[in-house]
């Protein structure tokens, strides 16, 4: 005898109610915290320590590295002077919210105000896995082309902070922004853009400027 | 390849509704699958054969019900299927549009014995 019962539940639901709790701690500690995802290449790691140097000691931050495996990105993060660990996700292609749960509590948070998450570099996974930060900020880069909203639109709708990244390389390779920016705004519509080179440091500040005021209101 | 960590989650919720109705064997697990959710059926079939192994839910038949894209213009009203080329609205040519189906991710219902 076969019953059918009804079951109307997330999948992720587990992740979901882990990241909870991450956010939980993450606001107790009185440290705001963002998931920075973006395609390999695109300059999660770079974005990093030129944010830190944007910010001029105007916050105190922590960094938290994922990827596959090795331990390069959290070394230079370290070099520049910030309390940094590394997940390796061991094959996994994206940080999911346990990750991250065990990777927090090895930060000093009362000494961080800022916790900057690297997730692996990956335009398809790492937008269905919440882990817990209060923003999540996607990078696309200049090189990727124009056409990634309509590519890979799950990150695109699940970020709350888009930053174009390489605009130096604008007039040496073909991207059509008012065709990049059609794609996102339909799937993100009014999203917060801050257009940046890492390289040449243009733009960096009003992201940084944004990027204190964010985490002041939410001190508040 | 994100398709293991989402198979345990499908098995965590089956077998979670199955206990709590005191079931023996689940045979068939229903999801809702949005087309803008992005899953490999075959990768979690074969997932779902090697962990559900020694549990109730082992050789319960996943069921992928897709439910196409689906987007709805905030200009003129007109309900339509996006392309993988252009989000616009084909009726206005507006771009101000809202996805109305596609993000459906869920274990709808389970079959039990």
């Amino acid at each position: 005898m076969t019953s059918r019962i009804p079951v109307v539940e997330k999948i992720l639901s587990a992740n979901d109610r882990m990241a909870d709790r991450n956010r939980l701690l993450l606001d107790q500690s009185g440290v705001y915290s963002i998931n920075i995802m973006a395609s390999p290449g695109a300059g999660k790691t770079s974005l990093i320590l030129k944010t830190l140097e944007s910010l001029d000691g105007r916050l105190k931050l922590g960094v938290v590295e994922g990827d596959l495996a090795t331990s390069i990105d959290a070394e230079k993060a370290a070099a520049a002077g910030l309390p940094a660990v590394q997940i390796n996700t061991g094959g996994e292609c994206h940080l999911d919210a346990a990750m991250l749960a065990d990777a927090l509590p090895t930060l000093p948070l009362e000494d961080i105000d800022l916790v900057l998450v690297e997730n692996v570099g990956n335009l398809v996974c790492p937008a269905n896995f919440q882990i817990g930060t209060h923003l999540n900020v996607l990078i696309a880069s200049i090189p990727e082309g124009d056409d990634k909203p309509y590519k890979y639109p799950g990150m695109y709708r699940g970020m709350q902070v888009l930053i174009i990244n390489k605009i130096d390389l604008l007039p040496y390779v073909p991207f059509n922004m008012e065709y990049f920016q059609r794609g996102v705004e339909v799937l993100n519509p009014g999203v917060v853009t801050f257009a940046v080179s890492s390289k040449t440091g243009e733009g960096m500040n009003a992201w940084t400027d944004w990027l204190v005021k964010q985490v002041e209101s939410q001190k508040q | 390849m994100h398709e293991l960590a989402v198979t345990e989650s499908i098995l965590e919720i089956c077998l979670r509704h199955a206990e709590e109705a005191n079931a023996a064997k689940i045979t068939d697990i229903n999801l809702i699958i949005g087309q803008f959710s992005s899953i490999v059926d075959d990768s979690v079939q074969f997932y779902w054969d090697m962990i559900a192994d020694g549990t109730i839910a082992h050789g319960a038949v996943l069921h992928f019900n897709r439910i196409p894209g689906e987007m709805t213009c905030r200009t003129c009203g007109h309900v339509f299927q996006p392309t993988d080329r252009t989000f616009e609205c084909p009726s206005c040519g507006s771009i101000a549009v809202r996805i109305t189906k596609g993000e459906e991710f869920r274990v709808d219902s389970i079959d039990v014995e």
